[in-house]
């Protein structure tokens, strides 16, 4: 990428400690990192390798203990509390591991919740929304609560709602943590669309299967980057990951 | 978001848990049941105290009997008799008086061809009681002067009285057995208006002198009713009177004498305070209720707020400012204690068409206006904490809870 506009992420020895004293965890130790517009990053590393609090400071839902993170331009460490809510409502857009939808609330409201926190009219939100569930294929259940809906279905909305603002980056925890192999392709072929899109994503697992959909790898240990490469392929075939021939529809790619 | 939106949320979070809301609505609902009833008993009473004084007139004053007797032996006859109502009718000594009425009083039971009914006021008097009182003859006519005089045993009914024995047979000329006597009925009062602690139309009206001779016997007046010339004069009537009867009593002491003598506008003024403070307690006791509402609210929130942590977590993440957080719980507490006092409304609505404790209930607007807005408030100030506590997680302490 050689254009001018800054990178999504540049991170300069972040460090994050837990505790004081004799009980203090170091759980990063001094990361760099850079991730450019248009990328698709997945982050791995085994539990406990820090990759998950490396995941709230880049979401801006904690803070760091001492280095730089620059989001998008934008130096996040001197934001106060509202800022930071505001970078997170355009700037980010969150996929948890565990189902993260407001229960009781139809799937529509559900996706157009970032559009009203940023204060969009109503009418122009349900048309975004509507818009971003087609993307996922969810067209015909906004009206649904997301207990009427399948695990995979329920992660489906989740990038919906984390794609409706048409964020820089969209950060996905574990997207497939909960769910079986027919709906975890499902949603990673929704992420990987967002991405052909041109949206940058990072996407945190430990599943290399699930890591092979990403361009670039980064490994995790003990806090520390051990790792950084383009995607290799991995040597066992039988799973097409990305390259995989797209299906039409939805209910075509779940029996496949 | 807007305030409207934000309503629709909190409703319909308030509806997701039935049962919870409910006894919280509850609790608020009795509270503000209780406060525009019981407010509205003391207001009720209070008119009916004003209705009843009013009835007398307003250019009356009354003597009553039997007020503080100061400790050792009684030398003089201090009680009141008959005697007086010449001294008191004295154009000379009293120029301010009209005329006096002497009262009897007691609860007698009366009988009509097998019916009994007890009369709760069955008054000996003379014919000026009734213009003093505001007492007019509806059917048949009054007593005269002349029936006292000559002890005829005859008898004004009120309106209650008179349904009470007669049914539907007409009183007119009927015998009344009261008391081992029987008094002939000439005439049925009008009905008197308005509530009061007894049915002011429960009674009826004789001759003193022959309801002396057949019921209560030769002892002292219960009253003395003193009419002034005019409603104006009532002051001078009252000093006249004081001075005629502390001089035929031999009263030398005026804080210890044996009879009360009150105006009409200073026995309003010692019921009002007596009501008054009657109110205020009823209202005291009832407001503590409704704080006891309040304190329920903040423990509902607080709940709720626990329960609902991980999704005000995903609100963070999605970039729920602060302010927005705060206002979703406070609103939530507010239509929960909204409805609580629309119910509350309602409820004391249709408690106050029922009767308390011998009061007919006076529901005052403004309490309606006020306990509504009082609930309200209640809902944001013990919202308030659990509504800050919720807004001030930190994003990732709200994720992570579980």
């Amino acid at each position: 990428m050689s254009t001018p506009e800054p990178p999504v992420i540049q991170v300069h020895d972040l460090v994050k400690t837990y505790g004081e004293g004799a009980t203090q965890v170091k759980a990063l130790c001094g990361v760099d990192l850079i991730v450019r517009r248009g990328e698709y990053v997945a982050i791995m590393g085994v539990s406990g390798s820090g990759k998950t609090t490396l995941m709230n400071i880049l979401g801006c839902l904690d803070s760091q203990t001492s280095g730089r993170y620059i989001l998008d331009g934008v130096d996040v460490t001197t934001l106060d509390d509202r800022q930071l809510a505001r970078v997170r409502n355009r700037h980010i857009g969150f996929v948890f591991q565990t189902f993260s939808l407001i229960p009781r609330t139809t799937v529509l409201a559900n996706v157009e919740l970032p559009l009203a926190y940023a204060g969009m009219k109503a009418a122009e939100r349900r048309r975004r929304a509507r818009a971003a569930l087609a993307t996922v294929g969810l067209a015909d259940r906004v009206d649904c609560e997301p207990n009427e809906l399948s695990g995979g279905q329920q992660q489906r909305v989740a990038v919906a709602r984390a794609l409706v603002t048409a964020p820089t980056l969209v950060l996905a925890d574990e997207p497939t943590g909960n769910l079986d192999t027919a709906s975890s392709d499902e949603v990673l072929e929704v992420i990987d669309e967002l991405n052909e899109l041109g949206r940058t994503i990072v996407l945190i697992t430990h599943d290399e299967r699930v890591a092979q959909h990403a361009q670039r790898l980064i490994e995790l240990a003990d806090g520390k980057v051990i790792a950084d490469e383009p995607i290799r392929p991995l040597p066992t075939g039988g799973y097409g990951g990305r390259h995989r021939p797209r299906t039409n529809s939805d209910t075509e790619a779940v029996s496949a | 978001m807007t305030t409207i939106e934000a309503i629709r949320l909190a409703i319909r979070a308030v509806a997701a848990n039935k049962l919870r809301s409910g006894l919280t609505v509850l609790g608020i609902m009795i509270g503000v049941a209780a406060v525009i009833l019981l407010v509205a008993v003391g207001n009720g009473s209070s008119k009916a105290v004003q209705q009843s004084i009013a009835q007398l007139g307003s250019d009356t004053v009354t003597i009553t009997s039997g007020a503080p007797r100061p400790g050792g032996a009684r030398i003089q006859n201090t009680s009141l008799t008959m005697g007086l109502i010449d001294a008191l009718s004295n154009r000379d000594a009293a120029p301010d008086i009209k005329n006096v009425s002497p009262v009897v009083t007691s609860s007698q039971v009366a009988r009509f061809e097998g019916v009994e009914h007890t009369i709760g006021q069955f008054i000996g008097t003379t014919p000026s009681y009734l213009p003093a009182v505001n007492d007019a003859v509806a059917r048949g006519s009054s007593f005269t002067d002349d029936d006292v005089k000559e002890r005829r045993r005859v008898v004004l009914l009120g309106a209650t009285a008179a349904s009470k024995l007669f049914g539907s047979t007409d009183p007119l000329g009927k015998q009344v057995g009261v008391g081992g006597a029987t008094f002939a009925v000439v005439g049925i009062l009008a009905e008197k208006g308005g509530t009061s602690f007894s049915d002011p139309n429960d009674m009826a009206i004789a001759p003193i002198t022959a309801v002396q001779e057949t019921v209560t016997g030769y002892g002292p007046l219960n009253q003395l009713l003193v009419q002034a010339v005019t409603a104006d004069r009532v002051s001078a009537a009252q000093s006249q009177a004081q001075a005629i009867l502390s001089e035929k009593l031999h009263i030398t002491n005026t804080a210890s004498q044996p009879f009360r003598i009150l105006s009409q506008s200073q026995l309003l003024a010692a019921r009002n305070d007596t009501s008054r403070t009657f109110t205020v307690l009823l209202g005291t006791v009832a407001a503590l209720s409704l704080l006891v509402g309040g304190i329920g609210i903040t423990n509902i929130m607080m709940v709720t707020v626990a329960e609902r942590t991980r999704e005000i977590g995903i609100r963070k993440a999605l970039g729920a400012p602060k302010r927005t957080l705060l206002t979703q719980f406070l609103t939530e507490a507010a239509v929960l204690s909204l409805i609580g006092g629309l119910l509350g409304v309602i409820a004391a609505l249709m408690g106050s068409q029922f009767t308390i404790l011998g009061v007919h209930p006076e529901v005052m607007p403004s309490s309606i206006a006020l306990a509504l807005g009082v609930s309200v408030a209640i809902g944001l100030f013990f919202g308030s904490y659990p509504a800050s506590r919720a807004a001030g997680l930190r994003p990732i302490d709200a994720l992570r809870y579980e």
